[in-house]
């Protein structure tokens, strides 16, 4: 018996998601009482993962896999998994878990739960709460089948210690056909994306237009943080769809979310309020945004954000 | 090309979340229904295909006969026929367990769907459909051109995109970037008048197994109240980013 996690690295390094699954894991492990393994593909740095609890990690190093398919991955997870009579699977929210989760489960006719913010609540019968429509709610969803896929989301348990002495092996798995072939991959290097970001910088329609998002970057550049749009503001071509975040965009669960010029619809909120802190800075006292932050400030974001980069600067400076 | 449109009927995104029953039911008074806003953007992929490319387009759902007013609603947005499986959708993967069954015997090769629903958001059915009947998926598809057999597809990724190319069959879980906002289709009353016509078959379950259970709900705790910081002040929002909430 085993809990096993899927700890993806790019690059040869893990990422933080990698990390938080491993340290949900091992607690998950402990309330089994039984082991954690951790699965790694092309990682170069195994032992990192001793610090979060794996007592045993596998290595899996071939170059075939040095592009994602998800149908391959989600088969050499299976295999891991019947290799280590794995209880629970437990894999991430980034884009590449949440592409291959599913198969997972079903490779193994296993229930799957995705979303999952939290340690199981009970064991028998294996319940997990999740966020559920659009994260307005959540719900206690119990797992029936012998063994349980999870899908953790981002940023929900954290990066938790645990040190053990764990040992490493190496895997090799058997790689299934697939004539789904990767021919391009653009990817922006160095820019925090808003999936890993700690703290984003998101503009809306109040912004005026696409000239005027010189002093987002720079605030998100000031404070290492990604930028991200309001729906309207990626519909009208002003930012790419990339940034459009919200119930029909991409989900923000970060440390910091600071929009500007947002009026905050249901939708909008709906993909944002599972970051933990919120700001927000509108010209209107009425806006229903103020409804759902931490902090506000009524007044032009013309005038505000110029004054918010440049003190920010000095409490970097001053804090450096 | 023989598409098939997977449809999940869906709270409108202005919804108030409520639940009855001592939290284990999702309320529905007073709520409007909706197709899926992702599987939108892949029926409105569908329309492009069978207008220019000669497609047949069949939009199919699980689930009792309240959701049939939304396959209605697709019918009169172009596609040709209707399906719906007479069950209640519980479970993400007995869900694809029926629409595998609804592909099979309709010799599908291309099916679009959502990349999740935005009620339950499992983010499961498309890829589980896919693993059942050994086609290709790909997941978070913001583009897609057919010619012939051979598909090319692209994908979000974290920071960026990926373009991939695959034979048919093929299944793929959209989101905006499919289509773009501006090409989704309100129905005319044409399109309406049409869909009454329309074939709706209703299916009966194949009763698979469940699974996993929903047992309760719970909704997000209220929120302290927003505390205002002057505008002359902003130095006061980054003490408290700082000192209080600790983020920066
Ligand atoms: C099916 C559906 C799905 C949707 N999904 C999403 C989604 O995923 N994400 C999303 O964001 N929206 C979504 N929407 C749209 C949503 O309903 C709102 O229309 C949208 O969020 C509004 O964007 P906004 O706040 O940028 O613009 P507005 O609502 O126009 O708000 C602009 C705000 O800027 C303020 N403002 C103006 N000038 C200034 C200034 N100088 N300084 C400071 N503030 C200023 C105004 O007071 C106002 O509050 C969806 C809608 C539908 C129907």
């Amino acid at each position: 018996m085993s809990v096993l996690v899927f700890a993806e690295s790019s690059e040869g390094k893990f990422k933080k998601s990698a990390l938080e699954v491993t340290s949900y894991g091992k607690k998950v492990a402990e309330q089994l009482g039984t082991n954690l393994v951790v699965l790694t593909i092309n990682s170069s740095e195994s032992a990192v993962l001793y610090n979060y609890g794996a007592e045993k990690v596998l290595t899996v190093s071939n170059d075939a896999l040095k592009i994602f398919n998800a149908k391959i991955v989600a088969n050499i997870v299976k295999q891991a998994a019947e290799k280590e009579s794995a209880q629970v699977v437990i894999i991430d929210s980034n884009a590449n878990g949440l592409y291959f989760a599913p198969i997972v489960a079903a490779n193994l006719n296993a229930g799957f739960a995705s979303n999952v913010i939290a340690l199981p609540t009970a064991i028998a019968p294996f319940t997990v709460k999740r966020k559920t429509f659009s994260n307005k709610a959540f719900n206690n969803t119990q797992i029936l089948t012998d063994i349980k896929v999870i899908g953790l989301a981002k940023n929900s348990f954290g990066l938790v210690e645990n040190k053990v002495s764990g040992t490493t092996e190496a895997f090799s798995p058997i790689l299934v056909e697939s004539n789904l072939v990767s021919t391009a991959i653009e990817q922006t290097k160095g820019k925090v994306t808003i999936a890993d970001a700690d703290i984003v910088v998101s503009g809306g329609r109040g912004l005026k237009g696409p000239e005027n998002w010189g002093m987002i970057e720079e605030l998100a550049s000031v404070l290492g943080a990604a930028t991200a749009c309001s729906k309207p503001v990626s519909d009208l071509g002003w930012r790419p769809h990339s940034e459009h975040v919200g119930q029909t965009g991409k989900p923000v669960s970060s440390n910091l979310y600071i929009a500007i010029g947002i009026s905050g619809a249901i939708q909008h909120l709906a993909g944002v309020n599972s970051s933990k802190v919120k700001v927000v800075i509108n010209t209107d006292p009425e806006a229903p945004f103020f409804k759902a932050a931490d902090y506000g400030i009524v007044g032009d974001a013309f005038e505000v954000v110029p004054k918010l980069i440049e003190k920010l600067k000095e409490f970097k400076a001053n804090n450096a | 090309m023989k598409i098939l449109v997977c449809i999940s009927h869906v709270p409108d995104t202005t919804s108030k979340i409520n639940f009855s029953e001592n939290n284990t039911k999702f309320d529905s008074s007073g709520v409007q229904y909706v197709i899926n806003p992702y599987d939108e953007f892949a029926l409105t992929r569908a329309m492009w295909f069978k207008e220019k490319q000669g497609a047949s387009v069949t939009v199919a759902t699980v689930g009792n006969a309240t959701t049939e007013p939304t396959l209605r609603k697709a019918l009169a947005i172009g596609a040709d026929d209707a399906i719906r499986v007479n069950t209640e959708a519980l479970d993400g993967f007995t869900v694809a367990k029926e629409l595998a069954e609804i592909v099979k015997n309709g010799g599908y090769n291309l099916v679009l769907a959502g990349k999740e629903s935005i009620d339950y958001n499992g983010g499961m059915v498309p890829a589980m459909l896919a693993t059942l009947l050994d086609f290709n998926f790909v997941n978070a598809c913001i583009g897609l051109e057919i010619e012939g057999d051979k598909a090319t597809i692209s994908r979000e990724i974290d920071g960026g995109k990926e373009t991939l190319s695959a034979n048919l069959p093929l299944i793929i879980a959209g989101q905006k970037g499919l289509v773009e906002e501006k090409d989704l289709r309100i129905p005319n009353m044409r399109g309406i008048m049409m869909a009454r016509q329309k074939p709706l078959a209703i299916v009966e379950s194949s009763n698979g197994k469940a699974t996993t259970s929903i047992v309760s709900f719970e909704k997000q705790p209220a929120k302290s109240a927003c505390k205002l910081v002057d505008a002359d002040n902003v130095g006061e929002l980054i003490s408290l980013l700082h000192n209080e909430a600790k983020v920066i």
